[in-house]
């Protein structure tokens, strides 16, 4: 079973975020760059799936040349191989334009499987995984927080509102993964040393018909600053008080 | 990827991508797995032995060792910056760590007949099994050439009598290598399995100081071994010395992770903690005490790195590591009083890490050969004369 997992790297959630000079995109020059939280899931996914039924797992991002560093990470949790489609401006491409580059390089490969995180934590966009599977004509399932797979039958539990249902497809297949899925594994020591040995293929790719564009970004307001009005019971008549007179809210 | 600490001197750049990845593993491990438990051991005085067999899975033991060891063999760089990651959570598990790889795997590897490596690498190296290494006893600490455990041949073994002391891991551990005499006074190390008749391992209470680390004693009455027991390949007190070398090592990259967390704390907290009209990092006082944390930490770690590539290039001497050991642990039990004072009154809850690095780093000052005796060993290679006795 072959399986490609899409792998984009991000800036660290915990970075402390600076806007570009342009004021259109994120200064990553001095920021811990890390794989993309969702994608961890979905690399552990795929390994667990590799344990279990074989195959090979190929990694594929876009992104600028230090985004192979993710790819490396990746493979020495244990991904057998790597690409990396390299775009310095990738930063500045709307989500359709990343998934035709990606459709195209896994279009050439054979898989049974594509996975990926539901969504990148910078952009928060939750598209690639979709339109990738639009464009290689595939049924999708987002959001998954269970995978059970049976010959060529996946089921997978997403989380609804109140619930949660169980949905079912057939291989090849995208499947977008959900927090809660599995636990992604510390790529261990011997992972690592290995990982070197690992090939990382370098795809050039000329940009080409972006549609959407980011005009500006902002910081969030700044919290206004709390108020502690005392301790245990005794601060309740008070915090009433404020409450009912100054935020008029009860 | 980053070095995770301050990078004032773009120290990022003297290390390799598996390096800076191997720092992140054990960084991730440390914060996500031990921090959150780190308080209460400490509390309650115990070691999170569940962790042994994760850190083993991760390859964190012995991992500079070659691979016919079981071990991962990655860089001398890389294993200390793995040791500056337990010790950021706190000394205990550094010097559970110190002990199982430069103190028993080590001297297995190195000194052991092939029986001897596959009976212990292989578990030592995955977690399953704890060992401890005991040299020191109650009246010779400095001077382990002066040890009373006494080794005596019987017609197929050995019989082991004497006491250890302050034996990190002692009480937890599966095999204790124990160094001791033979009848013609040579230095030999013996490999003494948990329940042998005669071996008891008590631990001792009432530390101040590495307190989620367990210490020991260890006592050896008419302890009977085979001659399957002792390390063949070593003879004199070059073999434990050799061990300790290792462990100086991992201890002079190890400090600097404790360094770093109180010198990161100590910025965080200055810059948030108001007094008079601005925060306490906008007055002099305190400015003149970060930037020294920052410039020792700095010198530290490039001593640690070039340290490490003469590892890697087979190059180091001991006189080298004694140096590396004294530097680094002094300013990082100087750098943990320092943070404790910007904290102020915060300093002493245990909500901080600050003052169970202060603590821990007492014990680390004089263990593992004192800061005099580095001091000595240093002054006797420069000057050509022995000042220790």
């Amino acid at each position: 079973m072959n399986i490609i997992v899409l792998v984009k790297q991000v800036p660290d959630t915990e970075a402390k975020i600076r806007i570009s000079d342009d004021g259109k995109h994120i200064d990553e020059s001095s920021i811990k760059l890390v794989v993309n939280p969702y994608d961890e899931y979905a690399i552990e996914a795929a390994l667990q799936l590799k344990e279990t039924h074989g195959g090979e797992i190929t990694l594929v991002s876009l992104g600028p040349a230090g985004a192979v560093t993710a790819l490396r990470t990746g493979l020495a949790m244990g991904a057998d191989k790597a690409v990396l489609i390299k775009a310095d401006d990738s930063r500045f491409m709307d989500s359709q334009t990343v998934a035709n580059h990606l459709s195209k390089v896994i279009k050439e490969r054979e898989f049974d499987l594509i996975l990926g995180g539901k969504k990148a934590v910078d952009t928060d966009a939750q598209q690639v995984g979709s339109l990738i599977a639009m464009d290689l004509n595939l049924p999708i399932i987002t959001a998954i927080v269970e995978l059970d797979l049976n010959g060529n039958q996946v089921s997978a539990v997403r989380e609804v509102e109140g619930g949660a249902e169980t949905v079912t497809c057939q291989l090849p297949a995208v499947l977008t993964c959900e927090k809660g899925l599995n636990e992604p594994r510390y790529p261990n020591l011997r992972g690592i040393m290995m990982a070197k040995k690992k090939t990382i293929e370098e795809k050039e790719i000329s940009d080409g018909g972006i549609a959407v564009e980011i005009v500006s970004m902002e910081y969030p307001p700044q919290k206004a600053e709390g108020q502690i009005v005392g301790e245990g019971p005794d601060a309740v008549p008070e915090l009433v008080r404020l409450l009912r007179e100054e935020a008029k809210v009860i | 990827m980053r070095y995770i600490g301050p990078d004032f001197y773009n120290i990022t750049d003297l290390l390799t991508e598996e390096e800076l990845l191997i720092q992140q593993t054990a960084y991730d491990f440390v914060q996500e797995k031990f921090t959150p438990l780190i308080r209460e051991h400490h509390r309650q005085g115990t070691f999170p032995v569940e962790l042994v067999p994760q850190m083993g899975q991760l390859g964190f033991f012995g991992a500079s060792l070659p691979e016919a060891a079981g071990a991962a063999a990655i860089s001398n760089v890389a294993y200390g910056l793995i040791m500056h990651e337990l010790e950021r959570g706190d000394s205990g598990l550094r010097s559970f760590a110190s002990v199982q790889g430069g103190l028993v795997m080590y001297p297995i590897w190195k000194y052991g007949s092939d029986e001897q490596k596959q009976q212990w690498l292989p578990k030592l190296s995955s977690g399953k099994v704890i060992g401890c290494f005991g040299l020191t006893e109650p009246d010779f600490g400095s001077n382990p050439a002066g040890m009373i455990t006494r080794a005596q041949r019987t017609s197929d073994g050995w019989v082991l009598n004497g006491a250890k002391m302050w034996i990190t891991n002692g009480t937890l551990a599966d095999v204790a290598l124990i160094w001791a005499k033979d009848e013609d006074d040579v230095v030999r190390g013996f490999l003494v399995e948990k329940g042998t008749a005669g071996f008891s391992a008590p631990e001792m209470r009432g530390k101040l100081s590495l307190r989620a680390s367990v210490t020991s004693e260890l006592i050896l009455q008419d302890v009977v071994v085979p001659n399957s027991a002792v390390l063949p390949n070593v003879e004199g007190l070059k073999g434990p010395l050799s061990c300790l070398t290792q462990a100086r090592y991992s201890i002079a990259w190890g400090a600097i992770g404790a360094a770093v967390d109180c010198y990161e704390t100590a910025l965080r907290y200055a810059k948030a903690r108001k007094q008079f009209s601005k925060p306490i990092a906008g007055y002099q006082l305190t400015q003149a005490k970060l930037v020294d944390m920052l410039e020792e930490i700095t010198k530290a770690l490039l001593l640690a790195i070039q340290l490490g590539r003469l590892k890697d290039l087979g190059k180091m001497d001991f006189n080298q590591v004694a140096l590396a050991k004294r530097n680094n642990v002094r300013i990082a039990r100087d750098i943990a009083r320092t943070a404790r004072e910007i904290l102020g009154a915060s300093g002493i809850l245990d909500e901080y890490p600050v003052q169970r690095h202060t603590m821990n780093l007492e014990s680390v000052y004089t263990y593992e050969g004192t800061h005099e005796m580095h001091t000595l060993i240093v002054g006797q290679k420069i000057t050509g004369l022995n000042a220790i006795d």
